[in-house]
């Protein structure tokens, strides 16, 4: 049962060929960018069911105000975790997981360009997530020190000195975070080596698939600003174990020292975490509107566009923390910029839709749903880009309104476009069209419920990260709304994990090309083989299957 | 003639709405206020001519302070916050009258209490008018693109009769088009440039660098969970006022607010008059209001600072400028001695109270809050309970029952020294 | 005529689900290839080349957060021992030599190898290996001479903090890199190392070198020249 035969032999063989602890050996020491992205997206998603608890303990304690249901540390400790586990354990490894599965299919290349660090920086990211994660129950500290950490997810210091964050709570995150972010690092490293190197004959960089471009862009932006991160937390490390001064005030060290670094990377983070779900509906859109991408040079030109401002809008987090005018009035001239690539995209993808033939399969549903709530959650970030409304509005709850807009309804809407669409390609069987439906619509609603009223608590005063909140405000209602979403979302993610469930065990075989599509990736089988393709293909336009499909009239003529 | 007329009613309006001349936004030059400019309504120049004998307090049970007593130095006229709001009740009840702005006050509950949009000051109302401009804008783009986006989904969705007729070719396959990627990277390009000169044209408005001319100078410090407010030279001769959690200001006079933090990062936040502005160790921030109306402004600390930031919450009570003298005055005085509760205080000195709280003429405690007139404020905790007797007995005895996480620990005293405690602290006025 | 590579065993057009066009008869083996014969003229680097460029790239962002944080607080200690009190120029500066020359002696271990000199090869590593070595001590040493003589430590004040995790970090990737090299030659010596083969890879951790010089360069200029300001005309 060496891994030489079991390399050789087809990736999708049936069940109950060979014993679970054979196939358990396989899976754990492979090196294979398939099977690694399935283990990501994997991983990641259950990391998402559990913040997805933190945050349904959230809405129960703030279903009413004054209340008791969970003490203030708890709920303290529990905004942390969801944050920190939805930015760097559910969506890093999703996102870089379809990236990783995706991306040597799209450009006809076998597999990323290293193998071995590729799994390397899967069970970094896994060891990383188990580590932060371990701080529930291994991490010990003075009364009320507690056990996870309880600072928030971007950590501001000096809530993170020793002093303000007895025992290690907070070392846990910093480790647990530095090590997961290592993992992330790796994979960087893999797609822009491949993206570079290993293309296929004929597919030149603007030949190909729009998913890929974001994912260059996104390994770009990993590569230079997680490094920020890892330095600022190595600076919190020594603060905390070696008595030095970086974040101290009371030794002359600043605290804006750690915001400026801390949002230097959490910017592009966030533009980490939404670009990979641009690339998903650049590709969903075009096939299920029977349209080629309108504007493929221009969309190419945006991403790169978004690429260099974002790393120069970071201050925008911090307009509150009384920065000089001129500053301020910088960044919001930067992040203003920003709005205007990313609205190109949404235009080119209206434009791709316009005069298509759409066929609203559940992939299409959720792209048009992202399409929806992008645009709003984007122009809510518009007006928190305007200083001086956000002086009223950062730090409340119009900004995690505007948050959750753009990361559930487009990162997360992204996502689950892609499962449906790409779970075909990666295990031979369509998900269950009416059970997608199904989770669509109730999620939509829960989500709707959920988010849209925290816009209006935040315009009435509601600030963040508060344990409860006073009666006779007016936040009672639009938190009551809030709660009442979180079921509804609860049941479409439970029917999407029991579609995903009932399809791998029940489903029935799909082919090599379900959805009529135009991407190398349809071009072999489903799933592919271990070595991705038969033969290396030869790439002639952006559609390669498109000039398969109608060589009357390829592709090659308009580009 | 008719559409002149009307124009000149929409003209009169402004002037003939109470309180709409406060809609203007404040340029640096244009807040000279002066404290004449303050409302002159019959009931305030009430309060403010000192000949007119105080009305009866109205107080909770067990508590009789004696308002024609006057304080130390024999000022009459409210003392503090309980006098001011005991008075203006009795006026409202009193004086049920048609007159304009006298219960004029923004309110004190439900929704609005804290809302942004519930301008009283001019930040806010600086803030306020360009936000209904960005909101009108955005909710423009958003009407245009989300409807190109319905149209979309609605006109060019596949048909299944019309497929199956048409033996299912694709659609003509559209590349791009210059022009158009042109006009939807231009259109953007410009609306975002006028928001940007409108954003820039409202912070020089709103952030100031140099204090109003005439405004109030007070330190604004946060603690984990506590605001401490100093008051450093408005008094004139060297007497530094220190009050903690409430903040009185005079109505109509520009309020600058020296924002530091004693430990973590907080952030003062009271949404009707002005936006927030973070409280950073090691740092002084500035900001600055003015209450247009008199009355009670709420809010809360809006930076994650720990356990109890929830519970960081802000009271700003702004009342006419003499009954503001008048409470600075008193505020400035050393603490109520009286003999009947001799035995309280020396317990407050014998136990580790005098640590960390300071009561002027008995204690210099820094690390919590000031107590030398407690009794005359509103609250306690920070703005979580009221101030009566039965509350403050029970947050001495155990704090954290009612701020678990908070840095005062119970001193575990049996009840006579409780009750000693409770009464010596209830009468510092 | 590039096409025509895709249209092999194709089916019709158009069928959804259709006939695996691509995949053709005859499995081929496992091996990874960069892309096949590229038969277009599109820019295609070597993976090692682009690995490594990566890693320099986000090593150098690591740098400039810490460089940014000693310039930040450089000059903002109100106590504590300041950079003019405590840091001699000479030792450095030899240090600096001794690092920057082995930069030029790596780059005649990799002309050496190219032309299959081995012995001269391992001469040369030998060489940068000895001052990489020597830069390490003289490090060590200058921060023996503060802990001893001034009592600096990470903890003392700004200065100390920035200044040890910044020279420190270096340090460590200086480390790592003699770590390297140090199996570079010891694999020379038991005779794994092949001209031909290994050139490519040896070049690329002398690249690794390199940018261990070139922040050198910015580390010192940040710490020995910008931060060091006489009493009085700093910042």
């Amino acid at each position: 049962m060496s891994t030489l035969t079991s390399h050789t032999a087809q990736a999708n063989d049936s069940i109950g060929d060979r014993g679970l602890m054979a196939r358990l050996h396989q899976w754990t020491v492979t090196v294979d960018h398939k099977r690694l992205g399935i283990m990501y997206v994997g991983s990641g998603l259950l990391f998402f069911v559990i913040a997805g608890i933190q945050a349904t303990l959230m809405r129960l304690q703030l279903i009413a105000p004054v209340n008791d249901f969970l003490t203030p540390d708890t709920f303290n400790r529990l905004f942390t975790m969801h944050g920190t586990t939805m930015v760097f354990l559910v969506g890093m490894p999703v996102l870089l997981g379809f990236g990783n599965y995706l991306v040597p299919l799209m450009i006809g290349a076998r597999d990323m360009a290293f193998p071995r660090l590729n799994a390397f920086g899967f069970w970094l990211f896994i060891f990383g997530g188990l580590l932060l994660y371990y701080s529930y129950i291994g991490s010990a500290g003075l009364y009320g020190a507690g056990s996870t950490p309880d600072a928030g997810w971007f950590m501001y210091a000096p809530l993170t000195s020793r002093t303000f964050s007895r025992g290690n709570a907070t070392d846990y995150w910093i480790l647990g975070i530095m090590v997961s972010g290592f993992g992330s690092m790796t994979t960087a490293v893999n797609l822009v080596a491949t993206i570079f190197s290993m293309r296929c004959p004929g597919m030149t960089l603007m030949r190909m698939p729009l998913l890929v471009w974001m994912m260059i862009v996104v390994a770009v932006l990993i590569l230079a600003v997680m490094p920020v991160l890892t330095a600022a937390q190595v600076m919190l490390l020594f603060d905390r174990s070696m008595g030095a001064h970086f974040f101290d005030p009371q030794h002359d060290g600043s605290a804006l020292l750690w915001q400026h670094l801390f949002w230097f990377f959490g910017h592009p983070e966030v533009y980490i975490l939404i670009l990979p779900a641009f690339g998903f509906i650049s590709e969903i859109v075009p096939v299920f509107s029977r349209k080629v991408i309108f504007g493929y040079p221009l969309m190419v030109a945006a991403t790169v566009a978004i690429c260099f401002i974002s790393l120069g809008v970071w201050a925008h987090h911090m307009f509150v923390a009384g920065l000089s005018p001129f500053l301020n009035a910088l960044f919001a001239a930067s992040t203003f910029l920003i709005s205007v690539p990313t609205g190109i995209k949404i235009f080119n993808w209206l434009g791709t839709m316009w005069g298509g033939r759409i066929r609203f399969d559940v992939p299409m549903l959720f792209a048009t749903g992202f399409l929806s709530l992008f645009i709003f959650g984007g122009l809510t970030g518009i007006m928190l880009a305007v200083v001086p409304f956000d002086w009223q509005l950062s730090d409340s709850y119009f900004v995690v309104g505007h948050f959750h807009y753009v990361l559930i309804g487009g990162t997360l809407f992204g996502i689950f476009g892609a499962i449906f669409y790409w779970f075909p390609k990666a295990f031979g069987k369509k998900l269950d069209e009416r059970l997608g439906k199904w989770t669509f619509w109730i999620f939509l609603i829960g989500f709707t419920l959920t988010f849209f009223p925290m816009h209006i608590s935040g315009m009435l005063g509601m600030p963040r990260r508060i344990y409860t909140y006073q009666p006779d405000r007016g936040w009672e209602l639009w938190n009551l709304i809030s709660t009442i979403g979180v079921p509804l979302q609860i049941l479409g993610v439970l029917i999407l994990v029991w579609n995903i469930l009932r399809t791998l065990v029940r489903g029935k075989p799909c082919g090599d090309d379900p959805w009529d599509a135009w991407t190398l990736e349809w071009a072999t089988s489903s799933p592919p083989p271990e070595w991705n393709f038969h033969e290396i293909p030869v790439c002639t336009s952006r559609r390669p299957l498109w000039d398969l499909k109608h060589p009357d009239d390829p592709d090659e003529h308009y580009e | 003639m008719l559409l002149g007329a009307l124009l000149v009613l929409l003209g009169a309006l402004p002037v003939v709405l109470p309180g709409a001349q406060a809609a203007d936004a404040a340029a640096p030059g244009a807040s000279r206020v002066t404290t004449s400019s303050v409302d002159s309504t019959p009931a305030a120049r009430a309060v403010s001519d000192p000949a007119r004998k105080p009305l009866p307090v109205i107080c909770a049970p067990g508590l009789a302070p004696n308002p024609d007593a006057g304080d130390a130095r024999g000022v009459r006229g409210p003392r503090d916050l309980r006098d001011m709001r005991d008075m203006r009740d009795m006026r409202d009840m009193r004086d049920n009258t048609t007159s304009p702005g006298m219960l004029d006050r923004p309110p004190s509950s439900g929704a609005g209490v804290t809302a942004i949009f519930g301008a009283d000051s001019p930040p806010s109302e600086s803030i306020r008018q360009l936000a209904w401009l960005v909101l009108g804008i955005c909710a423009g783009i958003f009407m245009i693109v989300e409807g190109l986006l319905i149209v979309a989904v609605i006109r060019f969705r596949r048909r299944r009769q019309a497929a199956q007729a048409a033996q299912e070719h694709e659609p003509t396959q559209l590349y791009g088009s210059n022009p158009i990627e042109l006009a939807w990277t231009i259109v953007p390009l410009l609306i975002v440039f006028v928001l940007g000169l409108v954003t820039i044209r409202t912070i020089r408005e709103v952030q100031l660098t140099e204090p109003p001319e005439g405004s109030l100078r007070v330190q604004v410090i946060g603690h984990q969970w506590w605001w401490e407010y100093r008051f450093p030279d408005e008094l004139g001769d060297g007497r530094e006022v220190v009050t903690a959690n409430e903040l009185v200001v005079p109505v109509g006079r520009p309020v600058w607010l020296e924002l530091e933090s004693a430990d973590v990062v907080h952030s003062w936040w009271v949404p009707r008059l002005a936006g927030k502005t973070d409280c950073i160790p090691a740092r002084t921030n500035v900001t600055w209001f003015q209450a247009r109306r008199a009355g009670l402004y709420l809010g809360q600390c809006a930076e994650y600072c720990g356990t109890q930031h929830a519970n960081m919450l802000l009271r700003v009570t702004a009342v006419p400028p003499d009954d503001f003298r008048a409470w600075l005055e008193h505020q400035a005085t050393p603490a109520v001695v009286d003999a009947g509760v001799d035995e309280g205080q020396r317990l407050f000195a014998a136990l580790a109270c005098l640590n960390c709280h300071a009561i002027d003429g008995v204690s210099a405690g820094m690390f919590g809050p000031n107590l030398s007139h407690l009794a005359s404020r509103e609250t306690i905790g920070s703005g979580i309970v009221p101030l009566t007797r039965a509350n403050l007995r029970a947050w001495i005895a155990d704090p954290q029952k009612l701020k678990i996480g908070c840095n005062m620990p119970s001193l575990k005293l049996d009840d006579r020294q409780l009750d000693l405690l409770t009464d010596y602290l209830m009468t510092l006025r | 005529m590039s096409s025509a590579a895709i249209r092999q065993g194709a089916g019709g057009a158009g069928a959804p689900g259709g006939a695996g066009a691509l995949g053709g008869a005859g499995a081929r083996g496992g091996a990874i290839t960069p892309g096949g014969a590229a038969r277009d003229a599109a820019w295609r680097p070597s993976r090692g080349r682009l690995g490594m460029a990566c890693l320099i790239f986000s090593e150098s962002a690591f740098f400039c957060a810490f460089i940014v944080a000693y310039l930040f607080y450089a000059g903002r200690d109100r106590s504590g021992p300041t950079p003019w009190q405590v840091l001699e120029l000479p030792p450095v500066i030899v240090n600096s030599v001794a690092l920057l020359s082995s930069s030029v002696t790596i780059v005649f271990a990799l002309a050496a190898l190219r032309r299959g000199s081995v012995n001269l090869f391992r001469g040369w590593m030998l060489a940068t290996i000895l001052l990489g070595a020597y830069f390490l001590y003289g490090t060590g040493a200058e921060w023996a001479g503060l802990l001893r003589d001034h009592q600096l430590t990470i903890a003392t004040n700004l200065f100390g903090t920035t200044f040890y995790s910044l020279v420190g970090f270096h340090a460590f990737h200086v480390t790592v890199g003699l770590l390297l090299l140090s199996l570079t030659l010891v694999l020379s010596l038991l005779g794994h190392v092949h001209p031909q083969r290994d050139h490519g890879r040896i070049d690329l951790l002398s690249w690794y070198w390199h940018f261990v010089d070139v922040v050198w360069i910015f580390v010192f200029t940040t710490v020995y020249v910008v931060g060091r300001q006489p009493p009085g005309g700093g910042s």
